[in-house]
């Protein structure tokens, strides 16, 4: 696949064996900044990126305010703050109200980032139990974007990737290690 | 495509008629979170587009004081991020007693929760009778809800036990009356503090400080902005003042970074080198 710069992936429910599945097959090497919004308990003293980190043995980091995008950059969102991309490439926090009672919102990420990067963004939505993401991944899609949807037979949790597929038709349809296998095919593209 | 390319266009001009009518700078706020806010009032007010939006809001003052609210976030609760109030009281506060008064400046306090927060703290400390609060933002309703300070009870609930963590000696209960569902603040709390209209976008520094406490508001800032709120925060402060930040915010990307030094850099207290 060509042309893509940035890949965001929204999970919730069964969200961190997906995430540890799909950023672990990830090459060594792969280029483009991957941005993740995993909706978690508002207890603000996340653990997530250091057990990401440890686990997929690539550089993951939460993502802090104003921060230049990097290449090859695994971001997770910092609980009780929505994560944006703003237009410079540069990532934004804010405390907005929830949305689908989530904070982290996956919606918030998935089309602030469709309007940064437009057509040259990979969307991926994975398990959970809630709606959350299937508006922004709609959006990315029209933006000119591409858009993944876990499979809900291979979801732990079905009602996230079927809100999704409610609301569009995405590019892929995919299993886990589906999902890992496209990722792996993407061409480095300057961010 | 186009669609999303023409309200890009619209929020703009939206924005420029507002800093042009109104003098209300959002010029140089960061462009997700105002984008979203502005098509959250689009569907609230039941406009078509925002180029509609904008031709009530420039020749309807009433109308952009109803905007005004979706613009700003009133977002906030009392001693949120319970350990960072409680590094203010154990690392700042034996600081502070030095000074023999005190200024103490809350930037973006919209509706008035870290000020009762920050009041309630320097009570328990001794040092509420001899300081002064200005407590500024920019939304003329958040400071009126401020300066009564009228909670609902079940929020003030759930700030029992950040009160609690954050190192608060008494029963919150002390601090507020209830009736009907809602409580209002002990009025004394707020005898020292002056509520104002100020812009950290367009208007100048206004007295020399010794604490600057602005949290979650930098986030809504680009950087330019950023720098200049961090400016106005560095020229207000007295030689080795302190500045207290949200839990997501820092002086480390801007052009103050080298001109505040981390005083205990998890809780996002610094001083002025």
């Amino acid at each position: 696949m060509n042309g893509v710069r940035a890949v965001v992936i929204g999970a919730s429910a069964g969200g961190v064996a997906a995430l540890f599945e799909v950023l672990g097959a990830l090459p060594q090497g792969f280029a483009q900044p991957v941005l993740c919004v995993l909706h978690l308990p508002d207890d603000r003293h996340s653990q997530l990126a250091e057990v990401l980190q440890r686990r997929v043995n690539r550089p993951v980091r939460e993502a802090r305010d104003k921060e230049r995008i990097e290449a090859g950059q695994i971001y997770v969102a910092a609980p009780g703050y929505h994560l944006s991309v703003e237009r410079d490439l540069s990532l934004s926090l804010s405390q907005e109200a929830p949305v689908h009672f989530s904070r982290p919102a996956i919606d918030f990420l998935f089309a602030s980032a469709a309007d940064a990067y437009c057509e040259g963004l990979l969307g991926v939505l994975l398990t959970g139990a809630n709606e959350d993401g299937a508006e922004g991944l709609a959006y990315i899609k029209k933006c000119g974007g591409r858009t993944v949807v876990q499979d809900p037979r291979d979801a732990q949790v079905a009602l996230m990737p079927e809100a999704a597929l409610a609301l569009h038709c995405p590019d892929h349809i995919l299993s886990l290690s589906g999902i890992g296998q496209l990722l792996a095919t993407l061409e480095p593209s300057a961010c | 495509m186009t669609s999303e390319r023409n309200t890009d266009i619209e929020i703009r001009l939206l924005i420029e008629a507002i800093y042009l009518k109104y003098s209300y700078d959002f010029r140089d706020y960061s462009g997700a979170s105002i984008k979203r806010r502005i098509l959250h009032a689009l569907r609230q007010f039941d406009c078509r587009t925002v180029t509609a939006l904008q031709e009530r809001v420039l020749h309807d003052p009433g109308m952009f004081m109803q905007l005004l609210q979706y613009l700003t976030i009133p977002v906030s609760e009392m001693f949120r991020d319970p350990g960072h109030f409680l590094a203010l009281r154990e690392e700042v506060v034996p600081l502070l007693r030095t000074w023999p008064s005190l200024k103490i400046w809350i930037a973006g306090c919209s509706t008035g929760e870290e000020v009762y927060s920050m009041a309630i703290l320097l009570r328990e400390e001794g040092l509420l009778e001899r300081t002064i609060i200005y407590a500024t933002d920019i939304n003329p309703s958040s400071l009126e809800k401020a300066k009564q300070g009228i909670y609902s009870m079940q929020s003030l609930r759930e700030y029992e036990e950040n009160y609690r963590k954050a190192g608060g000696r008494r029963d919150f209960s002390e601090y507020y009356t209830a009736a009907y569902g809602n409580a209002i603040m002990d009025s004394s709390l707020r005898d020292n503090v002056t509520f104002a209209d100020h812009s950290l976008a367009t208007d100048s520094v206004f007295s020399e400080t010794q604490l600057v406490s602005c949290r979650n508001v930098l986030i809504y800032f680009n950087k330019d902005l950023q720098d200049r709120a961090l400016g106005l925060f560095h020229e207000s402060l007295c030689h080795r003042g302190f500045l207290f930040l949200g839990s997501k915010e820092s002086v480390d990307f801007s052009a103050y970074s080298d001109r505040f030094e981390p005083l205990v850099r998890p809780e996002r207290i610094y001083r002025k080198t």
